[in-house]
């Protein structure tokens, strides 16, 4: 069975956590990654850099840029990344646009993370039809989970289709924003995660954007299976370098 | 071959929509509604109507004597540069600023690179009352103050682009981010024929007025409809999505594009996108794209703010990969000493843009009795910085 599946069956709320592979430092990835599961993360989304994140914000954007002036690319990423499950079981996604995984070649994309032992991806500019059309067969032959993503002004309709097109979780952005620019949840929120939670769809979902302490993660994770922090995260590498990741996992939970 | 639309919104492989989900509601709204809108007979009227008496269409299509002497061939400037507000831009503003008070937004935002798409959008939302932002790299606010100072006294806020190289690239994706936050009341008027389906094609049939005039004037100046070619420069595309349209599946009339080669094609310093680009995702389409092999977008380079993108609109790339159009570029120098010549020889400044489109007869030969129909896309007042420090005037 695929680890996100797995996970999403485990009786608790769940913590993902999002970083820019190449940030701060051009090979701090393995690192990263080992010290977020000692710290009891549940699952990493590992972000793929790119030139022009659009559904990112100013926090995103400015560790993608640093990473790829450090040096990162979907090959070394991929190289850095060829031992990870002699020593991480936690579920790995990788998150990043579709330009880079298009110009590495689709299949040979998805050939490659399924080697490495990825789990999911996340393509936010890659949407629902493109994927189904051209695809979704690439990603099954290679047991890799499409993530979608809903936002508050996703229509019942499109929320129905996306759960019917998805297996492992769907990615709920909290507000209408990109990541990193809100500062707690107000009742506008509340509403839809109860709207969404009251549609009983099939995936479970975990809330993202603007999730940055204790209180957001726990009204976050009320009504749903999971949070996933990213900006937030960033931030706290970006002020306290990659040493001293468990103190940002015990402010969350 | 065809070269329309098809239903999900590719020209041959190129177009589509490559969106973020937080897009798809707005987009998708966008997509089902606009030919409905553009087709209501109080929506063409408005349309005309403010073309006619408030952008001063139609715009001449003039014989140039002196330079179809010079070049031994009959050529005609399709006049844009006489338009209200200096450029074509202006037919896409006024045609998405009455779809969007039809879809009932209040709010504008527009992405700029030399700030002519800024002014045209500032100056409707003047004309409808509407709110306005236009995002602007801060190195192009930097090289085009009157521009930012004319969105400024159109009651316009220009918000810098600071992230990335700071120019258009970077100020259409902060015009995107602003939709994503703004999903409700906010209407994006995209200044070229670029970006996710169904906007190449919204603003290239919004720009389609050009070819349209230019049939029946051209028909009352030489007894024929179609010209042997039609010449038009591209940056992003909307002045040549515009100027081709009425002709593409006319097969018997040459469609030529001139891109901005910057310093040289392969100087490294560049925005020739068919000779350098390849297939890629920017900004909601699939089309021909500058970038690394890693798939990370390049920045271009041209001396012309608005030829200054790293991709194309996918009607173009279409165009380039059938081979329906032929694509030439040329350098700054070219089209410097273009515009220049135009200017002594018509008393015409062109924009540095057009001047491109004019750089063709250093790359072609026509016949004598070729007519040949180039698209003066805007006039050269924004450029005069530009050409006196290139001539030092």
């Amino acid at each position: 069975m695929n680890r996100i599946n797995q996970k999403m069956q485990e009786d608790k709320k769940l913590l993902s956590l999002y970083f820019t592979a190449g940030y701060p430092e051009l090979n701090n990835t393995v690192k990263i990654i080992k010290d977020l599961e000692a710290s009891g993360i549940d699952m990493i989304e590992i972000g793929l850099p790119f030139s022009d994140p659009l559904a990112d914000g100013p926090t995103i954007q400015n560790s993608s840029t640093i990473a790829l002036k450090n040096g990162m690319t979907t090959k070394l990423l991929f190289e850095q990344l060829k031992d990870i499950r002699k020593t991480v079981s936690i579920p790995l996604i990788i998150m990043g646009y579709f330009n880079p995984m298009l110009q590495y070649g689709v299949e040979a994309f998805c050939a490659k993370c399924a080697e490495i032992g990825i789990d999911g991806l996340i393509m936010p500019d890659l949407p629902l039809a493109v994927y189904q059309d051209e695809y979704e067969a690439i990603f099954k032959k290679h047991n890799l989970k499409n993530i979608f993503l809903i936002t508050p002004q996703t229509s019942d309709e499109r929320i129905k289709e996306i759960d019917n097109a998805s297996d492992a979780f769907i990615y709920m952005v909290s507000s209408a924003s990109v990541t990193g620019s809100k500062t707690g949840f107000g009742q506008e929120q509340t509403d839809y995660f109860e709207r969404i939670a009251s549609m009983n769809l099939k995936n479970p979902q975990i809330i993202g954007f603007g999730i940055n302490n204790n209180e957001t993660y726990t009204q976050a994770t009320k009504e749903t299976k999971g949070a996933i922090i990213g900006s937030a995260f960033i931030k706290h590498l970006t002020e306290n370098g990659a040493d001293t990741i468990s103190d940002f996992v015990q402010k969350i939970r | 071959m065809n070269y329309n639309v098809t239903e999900k919104g590719y020209y041959g492989t190129f177009g589509g929509a490559y969106i973020p989900e937080m897009l798809y509601p707005n987009v998708e709204n966008l997509r089902k509604n606009y030919l409905k809108v553009m087709a209501e007979p109080d929506f063409k009227a408005e349309f005309d109507q403010l073309l006619k008496d408030y952008v001063g269409r139609p715009s001449p299509l003039y014989f140039a004597k002196r330079l179809s002497e010079k070049y031994n061939t009959k050529v005609y400037l399709k006049r844009e540069d006489l338009n209200h507000t200096g450029a074509h831009k202006v037919n896409n503003t006024i045609g998405q600023i009455l779809m969007a008070k039809k879809l009932g937004k209040q709010r504008i935002i527009a992405e700029t690179g030399a700030g002519q798409h800024g002014v045209a959008t500032a100056t409707v939302c003047a004309l409808m009352g509407m709110d306005c932002v236009v995002y602007m790299g801060e190195i192009d606010i930097a090289r085009q103050a009157p521009n930012v100072a004319r969105m400024k006294m159109l009651g316009a806020e220009v918000r810098p682009a600071l992230s990335g190289s700071k120019t258009l690239k970077d100020a259409t994706n902060e015009a995107i981010r602003d939709w994503i936050n703004n999903p409700v009341d906010t209407h994006y008027i995209i200044g070229s024929a670029i970006g996710p389906h169904p906007y190449p094609d919204m603003v290239t049939r919004f720009q389609s007025i050009i070819s349209e005039e230019i049939k029946w004037q051209l028909k009352e100046k030489e007894g024929r409809e179609n010209p042997d070619y039609v010449v038009a420069c591209i940056g992003g595309g909307s002045n040549a999505a515009g100027t081709y349209y009425h002709f593409l599946h006319e097969e018997e009339v040459g469609i030529i594009a001139v891109e901005a080669a910057g310093k040289g094609i392969n100087s490294g310093e560049s925005a020739a996108t068919s000779a350098l680009g390849k297939e890629g995702v920017i900004h909601g389409c699939k089309t021909l794209l500058m970038q690394t092999n890693d798939g990370q977008i390049t920045e271009p380079y041209s001396i012309s703010a608005g030829l200054d993108y790293p991709g194309v609109g996918p009607l173009h790339a279409h165009l380039y990969k059938s081979g329906r159009g032929e694509f030439y570029s040329a350098t700054d120098d070219e089209a410097m000493q273009s515009g220049l010549e135009l200017t002594k020889l018509e008393g015409i400044i062109p924009a540095i843009e057009s001047s491109h489109a004019l750089a063709i007869f250093k790359h072609k030969t026509f016949k004598p009795d070729d007519v040949v129909v180039i698209s003066l896309s805007g006039r050269g007042d924004k450029d005069l910085d530009n050409y006196i420090k290139y001539f030092n005037l």
